[in-house]
């Protein structure tokens, strides 16, 4: 028999935010912000790691961060970090059993206990929290 | 002679039968494949007339029964019980005899296969992994005196002991939950919020004795270490079993935040 398709969305269908709520977004900036700081810490430990090569190179590379797009890239890293590390710490303790409700007798029109909405909350909360230490980092870096 | 006379209906009544006896036309676009002879997807439209509370199911009904005998689709119960009719509709999965069409809000509604199941022909999509995933996570009580001898009593269960895993006992296993989960989307081998979820009920029954086995089956690279809790099973899952929710408290137990 031929092969059949597997039909499976793969990562176009993983990293679409769209069609199954705010925590389906949560899900996506949690796997994009790892991803960036991933990305960050690659960059930061090359950039750390020109000093080997003496005070010339280590300015130089100081120089390439004190530009405008060098503040705009660190204005996101510290976004990046703040919903990581904030929306993190929903998910974790939801690891635990923590906040996805009780079980119980469901009732129409079946509202899921675990997308209750201190778990939105806490999406909204952390999402805010990114937006205000962006807000605040670009204020320092911009000097405005 | 008495005389019966029929009340005239109001005015308000008359204009809400108006609403629910009016017929609006849309257009159904149908996925078509057929992998076994290599045939890619294609969509075939039908014009097909609803009413306001024609589900998606009785349209496609419609276009077999009058515009083409071929589509391909599974259904039995047509009341949300069986769990057959699972697809895509309108990018998002959901059972058919569960959706009406008037709750789209589309003219045009497409109807897909359900994503991550291999297609048979159509809208039809093969089950066998997540009935093989159902089977290995040992769906029934396991105890040592599970016989019945005429020395046998019955196991009291209060209604909170109950309650801690009816909810995930009504699962219909229609696979939306797998078709939204985006670990699935990519991981071939990954047990489902299915099987976790139906993990959880057993091992959240107080008669049962078999947590120790199902703990070990879903303790694995592609168990419930891949579930990154992003809830889409749960907001699809159309009998309010949770799966999300079972799987959070599973791993809980499993960690020891859980009793």
């Amino acid at each position: 028999m031929a092969e059949r398709l597997s039909n499976r969305e793969g990562i176009k269908g993983m990293a679409n935010p769209t069609r199954y709520g705010i925590e389906r977004v949560a899900y996506w900036l949690q796997r994009l912000t790892g991803l960036g700081l991933l990305a960050y810490l690659i960059g930061h430990i090359y950039e750390t790691s020109t000093i080997v090569h003496g005070k010339i190179a280590w300015d130089k590379m100081l120089e390439f961060t004190q530009t405008t797009q060098g503040h705009l890239f660190l204005t996101l890293v510290i976004g990046m970090c703040v919903f990581h590390t904030a929306n993190g710490i929903r998910v974790m303790l939801g690891h635990g059993g923590i906040g996805v409700g009780k079980p119980g007798q469901p009732e129409y029109p079946y509202k899921a206990a675990s997308l209750n909405y201190k778990q939105r909350l806490c999406i909204w909360v952390s999402i805010g929290l990114a937006a205000l230490a962006m807000m605040y980092g670009a204020s320092v870096l911009f000097g405005v | 002679m008495a005389v019966v006379t029929t009340p005239k209906p109001s005015e308000e009544l008359i204009s809400i039968n108006k609403t629910l006896d009016q017929t609006n036309t849309i257009t159904l676009r149908i996925a078509r494949s057929n992998p076994a002879e290599g045939q890619e997807t294609s969509y075939s439209e039908f014009k097909v007339p609803v009413k306001k509370w024609t589900t998606v199911l009785e349209a496609i009904l419609y276009v077999k029964q009058n515009l083409d005998h071929a589509v391909a689709v599974r259904y039995s119960c047509r009341q949300a019980s069986c769990g057959s009719c699972g697809m895509k509709i309108n990018g998002k999965p959901g059972l058919a005899c569960y959706t009406k069409v008037s709750e789209l809000k589309s003219n045009v509604i497409t109807v897909e296969p359900m994503n991550n199941f291999p297609i048979i022909r159509d809208l039809a999509v093969d089950f066998k992994q997540l009935i093989s995933n159902h089977k290995k996570m040992k769906p029934f009580i396991i105890r040592e005196d599970s016989e019945v001898t005429p020395e046998s009593k019955e196991f009291i269960q209060t209604p909170k002991d109950l309650e801690n895993f009816l909810q995930f006992s009504y699962c219909i296993k229609c696979g939306l939950c797998n078709s939204a989960c985006p670990t699935m989307a990519t991981d071939t081998s990954f047990i489902g919020p299915q099987g976790l979820a139906q993990a959880y009920r057993y091992v959240a029954d107080n008669r049962d004795k078999g947590k120790e086995d199902r703990l070990k089956i879903v303790d694995d690279s592609h168990g419930i270490w891949r579930c990154h809790f992003a809830g889409s099973c749960s907001h699809v899952c159309p009998k309010g079993v949770d799966p999300a929710m079972a799987i959070q408290l599973l791993r809980g137990y499993m960690l020891g935040f859980q009793k």
